[in-house]
């Protein structure tokens, strides 16, 4: 599904030149569950943002279901990212001033289906989260793990096959963790290609494979960590 | 998406921002409003003038005689003679020669002007008569010391009795009251009201001068007025031999003066809306820029959940346009609630102008589009990531 190849991310600042990604190759196939870990600075939002197609990179390529990403335009890019993606950020990104419901809705007006439909689509995937009781709240009104929720909702009401999260419980307690990271277990069961970065080792447990980040470069050898993985099972 | 849903998310987002919606618009509605209420003074104070003018019709033609560079003149049973001919084009011809006289009643004297003239005098005036009869051409005949009296006289001489069948001093000399004018001015000194008219043939002696200052003409119809002018003129041509000598005023020429000077004073006032537009749209474009660095996050999460270019652009540019067109509305109410204040208070009638409303709202939401446009179009080339990161 996701295919990176010799892909590099360069910032230049003044005449130094970083590398926050530094000519990296990652594959990772459908239905596959995949946690990004690695120390702060290691590139894992930036490699998370070229992957969601929120950002572009400086060098190397980039295919999604077997199309280089480079090769779209704006329009279809957005559109990728309103069909193919569902994205959860640490800080969970939702619209301040409309309420739970309406930020769900959000990625159906886009998708272009009207008021009805979207109505009960937001109010299921808002449901499947369990949060059928705060639809009409604001997102100053919710927790911060119920906020995430929202925003999972959000990520998940047009059901994308790829799912991203950059650290998604970081701001969280370990109870809202739990709860989160149950429903990307299940999401994963139900087929859907999850990527997941996180520094919290119970995360990266459920992930059934590791990708290591320092320096923009990988650490180790994907093989390696899932097989250290599952004897350590 | 639907412009519907658009025009649904500018809605939520000028609620959500009531106080800022409302100092974003108060430019376009004080730039309408002043525009709408310039606009109705402007046509209130010329509809006063035209109708004041149209009161006494527009097919009056009035001719002065200076004699300049002329030894020659013309008397009033010629030019009498020229209108029966010009049947077609003349309807009537009053002479006119004017005075200052001073009126006695037993001990109380009043000072008021005189006019000698002709019964066609009351019809080309359209004065009416309020008791006792208007001067009639056999008075003329016989040089009848007759008078009739304006009514501020009556007032003041006669404690406004009716003093018709009654003698009254001119200048000394006794006339008969024959009749009194219908009151048309606010009847003060020196107005309309405050004068007396008596026969052309006895104003003559009375005023020693036998020389007519002035004619006028009633055309048969407004549309025949301006050839009716040319005709006269013609015809005075032939005695003065010199244009210095006389001149014709046509009202309904005037009227087209004051048409032309109305035209003038509205592009003068387009040009104050334009200027008064463009600062309401430059305090628009400000603070929709502010608007959209505010709401930079907000373009950001949008756009990473799938919002296009277009959606952006659709969404600020809508509501640019909402901002302006609710300022324009309410320019439009503030201008017409002016409007009718104005005619309430009697500073001139108020007029309506519909046309004008519809132009002002046109510009407000043209200044929504040229104004908006720049925020939206800033707003929509973000990058997701940039917008995202931005705090
Ligand atoms: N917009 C930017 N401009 C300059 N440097 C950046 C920018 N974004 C990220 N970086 C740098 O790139 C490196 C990787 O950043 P990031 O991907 O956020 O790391 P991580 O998510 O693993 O903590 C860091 O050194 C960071 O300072
Ligand atoms: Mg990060």
């Amino acid at each position: 599904m996701i295919r990176i190849n010799e892909l590099s991310k360069k910032y230049e600042m003044g005449d130094n030149v970083l590398y926050a990604l530094d000519h990296l190759s990652i594959h990772i196939k459908e239905h596959e569950f995949v946690a990004i870990i690695g120390p702060s600075g290691s590139g894992k939002s930036t490699l998370m943002n070229i992957i969601g197609c929120l950002d572009s990179p400086s060098e190397g390529k980039y295919s999604l279901n077997n199309i280089e990403v480079s090769k779209f335009n704006g329009n279809e890019l957005a559109e990728i990212r309103n069909f193919q993606i569902g994205f959860i950020f640490q800080g969970y990104n939702l619209v301040k001033k409309l309420t739970a419901l309406e930020n769900v809705e959000l990625p159906l007006i886009y998708a272009g289906i009207h008021a009805k439909e979207r109505h009960v689509r937001a109010k299921a995937a808002l449901e499947s989260v369990g949060l059928s009781e705060r639809l009409h709240h604001m997102p100053s009104e919710l927790s911060g793990g119920q906020q995430q929720r929202v925003a999972i909702a959000r990520a998940l009401v047009l059901d994308p096959p790829l799912l991203l999260a950059d650290e998604p419980t970081g701001n969280l307690d370990s109870k809202s963790e739990v709860e989160i990271l149950n429903i990307f277990k299940e999401l994963n069961a139900k087929g859907n290609t999850i990527v997941v970065i996180t520094h919290d080792d119970s995360v990266a447990k459920i992930a059934n494979r590791i990708i290591r980040l320092k320096d923009g470069k990988l650490e180790q050898e994907s093989e390696v960590i899932e097989d250290e993985l599952t004897t350590s099972v | 998406m639907s412009l519907l849903q658009a025009y649904k998310m500018a809605i939520k987002s000028i609620m959500n921002n009531k106080v800022r919606s409302f100092l974003t618009m108060l430019g376009v509605i004080i730039g309408v409003g002043s525009v709408i209420t310039a606009v109705a003074f402007a046509k209130g104070s010329t509809k006063s003038i035209t109708d004041q003018l149209s009161e006494l019709g527009t097919e009056l033609i009035t001719v002065n005689i200076s004699m300049r560079n002329s030894n020659r003149d013309v008397n009033y049973t010629d030019l009498e003679e020229f209108t029966e001919q010009n049947a077609e084009l003349l309807a009537a011809m009053a002479p006119q020669v004017t005075g200052s006289v001073t009126l006695k009643n037993s001990d109380v004297t009043w000072s008021s002007s005189l006019i000698g003239t002709t019964e066609d005098y009351s019809k080309i005036n359209k004065k009416g008569i309020s008791s006792g009869r208007f001067l009639i051409d056999i008075d003329n005949t016989y040089r009848q010391k007759i008078v009739v009296l304006g009514s501020t006289i009556v007032k003041e001489l006669y404690k406004g009795q009716n003093p018709i069948g009654k003698n009254i001093k001119i200048n000394g000399n006794v006339f008969k009251i024959v009749g009194v004018m219908e009151e048309t001015a606010s009847s003060e000194k020196g107005s309309n009201d405050d004068r007396i008219f008596i026969p052309i043939t006895t104003a003559q002696r009375l005023l020693k001068s036998s020389r007519i200052n002035s004619y006028q003409f009633m055309a048969t119809s407004a549309e025949v007025s301006e050839l009716a002018g040319t005709t006269i003129e013609n015809y005075l041509f032939k005695t003065y031999k010199s244009t210095d000598a006389y001149r014709v005023t046509n009202m309904s020429e005037m009227l087209d003066t004051l048409d032309s000077m109305t035209g003038t004073m509205m592009t003068v006032l387009g040009g104050i809306a334009a200027i008064s537009l463009l600062v309401g749209g430059i305090g628009i474009m400000n603070i929709m820029l502010v608007s959209v660095s505010e709401r930079t996050r907000e373009i950001g999460i949008r756009m990473a959940i799938g919002a296009k270019r277009r959606n952006i652009l659709l969404q600020f540019l809508i509501e640019a346009l909402m901002v302006t067109g609710i300022g324009g509305i309410l320019g439009i109410i503030l201008g017409n609630l002016a409007t009718f204040l104005i005619g309430k208070f009697d500073v001139v009638p108020s007029v309506y102008s519909v046309e004008w409303m519809v132009l002002a709202f046109g510009i407000s939401l043209l200044v929504g589009v040229v104004f908006g446009l720049f925020p939206a179009n800033k707003a929509s080339k973000l990058k997701p990531i940039d917008a995202l990161r931005y705090e």
